[in-house]
């Protein structure tokens, strides 16, 4: 009786380990399922309708005729730009906080503030932008105004990742340098930045590929939903990949989600060779270096 | 804002007393013969030193009553000694007494650190290393170092060589590769790398990866050169190339070299000083140190009795 | 090796002019505060971020009075008779954040014990970037689904739901954050040290057992970290929000029902042709303040928690 109920507790223990570690598979299984699931419900809707006129057309009441050769033109613009004034401000404050500043209570301060802008929601960067970019700067709903936008949305990125990659160059490297006579800067711009530029160019593909896909910011900052000509400077109106694809998956009918669904493809596909570029640099240049 | 900050020493309330050319010390009396410079069979422990007989020599680099206190440490202990020039002088003692932090006061890569401070004098000819009107920079192009672990620049064998005079501004190419055969050939290098000078300098051995650093330090033309244990990591034979690079060296450089091997001490050094728990027991000529050293620390050490 | 001549010598430092160290000495100069103003900027982004958002609210709180912002239970910023009454975007908020934590956490969790203490290393490299995907889709795509794929699924479940509803953005929204709560619990589960499960394992525990009752709870502060910021992150999600749950202010816990949250109003705003200025208009700014402070409250405990962890082990 008593060993009876033993072997019983001991059938029942391994009974829940297995389930648990069955849910915990399935759990797993879900994530897939659900990249998998989203990207047929894109690729379904979306496929027939992605064409050459589809890229070179511009918006149309008419789905049929509606193409996105404004918006993709919108996002190169604003993609040149934010990099423009992203890349030296974000790799420069890294540079700061890794190479430049002692350990002071400045630089936690400056650590610290950065963390928390990294999680401060992108809308209210577009309210930000809005407030200084758009009215005190008298900018206007400009490519210029969201860029600087996205720029602000992606600095946090790009200053972490760089203080990552510059992390990664032992010190060592940098007392060579010191005791042949370099400067601190011939010092970070012959050897550190050198040494670390796998590591940085990653962390901008992907703060730039976060740039590229967002939309929020530049709602707020007072992108249009309807524009029927290709920027020619940094002061025009404009509007964007991800804006044509949020409007037209508002609206009620059918066809505009379709033509939306060809749209999220193409974002996809400029994002994927972002990424395959950024996964290419960091496994071409990062395999040479070995400390 | 700014930049790490060390204290540098009021050097006017402390009167530095320029060294002259007349000055002058003993380096002991041993006598040596190179006839064959290009040989490479590992030194023995007997190996005559020092060229010519009581030779009297210029000094380089002194300090006197030298502190350095990390935080509320004091990693070294009112250090006062004379490097003479031509010569080599070896730092021996157990790990952790100062000698390292000594060779990185000469050169002031002591103010990488953070929370450093450093109290005393170091004088390099006359010019005091720790005025506030030193140029660090070029002190450190005369001063040149080679570090425990060989750290050669994820470049080129020829970038790496080609480093230093490039930051003195040499672009010429021609006068470049000049400089860079020039210092391969001293550091011993030169045959070995003569075929492949754009190949990455991570590619090589470890003890050639020394050489090549040693190269690199000879390429911005130093006066002095410090070498914190420039062989530790090494295995045997390449122990001997570099030591006895450095016996060739010492004929144009002054070399001041950090060692916890009290027999490479003993093979390469015309001078030794013994360091213990921060301060200098005791320095001399080496050979006078080793067979009849003054005080009775320094004999237990030499004779293995700790550290 | 006598005969290898001397090196071109440069100029002896002593006799050297003094210009060429000096420019020297000014371009390092100049760099260095190059370089600070760069670091300088992520400062003053957030005094603007404060300041922006205080000035315009604090004209908004002239008219409108701070406890009728914060108690009042209708919306309606619009419509005549106007109502400030933050509690209903409050309440969507709460709502998207609290349902997309019911899908993200469990699942998410399970992910991160399958990927640390179960999988094969091969599975978990191959698992690992397809989760990075997840990651770097655009919000936007994400409400693309909720609107295509998930609501119409849910309709077909639940009849009564409408075309907009909060469980659709709850859905994509768990998803969306599923990806931080998986590699950060992850992360954590494996700073365990190895000599802890091994000592439970010798006293003959099973796999089970040594994974509830010793490595998670090990890994808490890392995990709970995890949870905050997905939690952070669905607050501050937009664009996904704004095209699932609607644009019905409503102070409802019916998951079924339309609703709006506090970003999806500034979106519609942003998007309408309210000149800025009006009254109307400032609503963005005092809803953008509590949004941020929101937000900002909870990152700074997923910090300290995150901290915690930094501490055991390092």
């Amino acid at each position: 009786m008593n060993s009876a109920t033993n072997v019983g507790g001991r059938r029942g223990k391994r009974m829940i380990s297995l389930l648990f570690s069955a849910g915990c598979l399935m759990a797993t299984m879900l994530c897939l399922m659900m990249l998998l699931v989203l990207l047929w419900s894109v690729i379904s809707e979306g496929a027939a309708w992605l064409n050459w006129d589809f890229l070179n057309n511009f918006l149309s009441r008419h789905p049929e005729k509606a193409g996105i050769k404004s918006a993709l033109a919108g996002s190169l613009w604003l993609t040149a730009f934010t990099a423009l004034f992203s890349l030296p401000l974000g790799i420069g404050a890294a540079v700061y906080l890794e190479e430049y500043a002692a350990n002071s209570w400045w630089r936690k301060m400056i650590q610290l503030n950065i963390s928390n802008l990294a999680g401060v929601p992108s809308i209210v960067y577009g309210i930000l932008g809005l407030g200084l970019f758009v009215q005190t700067f008298a900018l206007g709903r400009s490519v210029i105004s969201g860029a600087l936008t996205l720029s602000l949305v992606v600095l946090p990125i790009i200053i972490l990742t760089t203080q990552e990659a510059l992390r990664g160059v032992p010190d060592s490297i940098r007392h060579a340098s010191y005791a042949l006579g370099a400067t601190r800067w011939q010092t970070v711009y012959c050897q550190v930045l050198p040494a670390s530029l796998p590591g940085i160019m990653t962390g901008v593909i992907l703060a730039l590929s976060r740039a590229v896909g967002e939309a929020a910011p530049l709602v707020a900052v007072g992108a249009l939903t309807w524009v029927t000509f290709v920027p020619s400077s940094p002061m025009d109106q404009f509007t964007s990949l991800p804006i044509q694809i949020f409007n037209w998956s508002a609206r009620p009918r059918p066809e505009f989600h379709q033509i939306a669904g060809a749209a999220i493809m193409v974002l996809l596909l400029v994002l994927i060779s972002m990424n395959t570029i950024a996964v290419f640099v960091r496994y071409k240049y990062g395999k040479r270096i070995r400390w | 804002m700014s930049a790490k900050t060390i204290d540098i020493p009021d050097s006017t309330s402390v009167k530095p007393e320029p060294l002259t050319g007349d000055q002058v010390m003993d380096v002991g009396d041993q006598t040596i013969e190179i006839d064959d410079p290009t040989f490479t069979q590992a030194p023995v422990v007997d190996r005559p030193n020092t060229v010519g007989a009581s030779e009297n020599t210029v000094t380089r680099i002194r300090t006197r009553d030298l502190s350095v206190f990390y935080g509320e440490v004091q990693a070294l202990k009112n250090i006062s000694l004379s490097v003479p020039q031509h010569r080599v002088t070896a730092l021996i003692g157990p790990s952790g007494c100062g000698k390292s932090t000594f060779l990185r006061c000469l050169n002031r890569m002591n103010d990488m650190v953070d929370g450093v401070r450093i109290a005393g004098n170091v004088w390099l000819d006359d010019q005091d290393v720790y005025d506030t009107g030193t140029d660090v920079v070029e002190l450190r192009k005369r001063v040149g170092m080679v570090f425990q672990k060989s750290n050669p620049f994820p470049k080129s064998i020829f970038d790496n060589v080609a480093y230093g005079p490039r930051l003195s501004g040499i672009r010429n190419r021609s006068e470049l590769h000049q400089i860079v055969e020039h210092s391969l050939k001293r550091s011993a290098l030169w045959n070995e790398v003569k075929e492949r000078l754009s190949d990455s300098a991570l590619q090589l051995s470890g003890g050639q990866q020394q050489r090549l650093c040693i190269a690199r330090a000879l390429a911005t033309d130093p006066e002095i050169l410090l070498m914190d244990e420039p062989a530790s990591a090494l295995d045997p034979a390449s122990t001997a190339r570099i030591e006895n690079l450095i016996f060739e060296l010492r004929d144009r450089y002054t070399i001041v070299i950090v060692t916890h091997n009290m027999q490479q001490a003993a093979r390469v050094s015309d001078r030794t000083a013994f360091f213990y728990e921060g301060r200098m027991i005791e320095d001399g000529p080496t050979k006078q140190l080793f067979t009849t050293p003054a005080e009775k620390q320094t004999e237990d050490y030499i004779t293995g009795r700790f550290g | 090796m006598s005969s290898v001549s001397t090196f071109v010598k440069p100029v002896s430092p002593q006799h050297q002019a003094t210009g060429v160290q000096g420019r020297r000495k000014t371009f390092e100069k100049l760099i260095q505060a190059f370089l600070f103003v760069c670091a300088g900027i992520s400062v003053a982004t957030t005094v603007c971020i404060v300041v922006v958002l205080l000035v315009e609210s604090v004209q908004f709180f002239f008219e409108v009075s701070i406890v009728e912002f914060l108690t009042g239970t209708k919306w309606t910023p619009l419509l005549k008779p106007q109502h400030f009454g933050i509690l209903p975007l409050l309440c969507g908020t709460m709502l998207v954040a609290v349902g997309s934590a019911v899908v993200s956490i469990p699942v998410g969790l399970g992910t991160a014990i399958y990927l640390s203490e179960y999988a094969p290393p091969r599975l978990r490299e191959v698992i690992k970037p397809v989760v990075e995907v997840l990651a770097g889709i655009p919000s936007v795509v994400y409400g693309y689904f909720a609107v295509v794929t998930i609501s119409p699924m849910i309709r077909t479940v639940f009849p009564s739901a409408g075309p907009f509803n909060a469980a659709s953005a709850c859905i994509v929204v768990g998803i969306m954050t599923l990806p931080m709560i998986i590699s950060l619990s992850e992360d954590a589960l494996r700073a365990v040290p190895r000599s802890l499960r091994q000592g439970a394992y010798a006293l003959g525990a099973t796999k089970y057992d040594v994974t509830t009752q010793v490595v998670v709870p090990a890994a808490m502060s890392g995990i709970v970290a995890s949870f905050l910021l997905a939690i952070s992150r669905a607050v501050g999600e937009t664009m996904a929000v704004t095209l699932a749950a609607g644009a019905t202010p409503k102070a409802t816990l019916n998951p079924l029902e339309s609703i709006q949250t506090m970003t999806a109003y500034i979106i519609q705003i942003s998007q309408g042709d309210t000149p800025a200025g009006t009254l109307e208009h400032r609503t963005i700014f005092a809803v953008g303040l509590t949004l941020f402070i929101v937000t900002l409250m909870i990152n700074l405990l997923a910090q300290w928690f995150l901290s915690q962890v930094r501490e055991k082990y390092e």
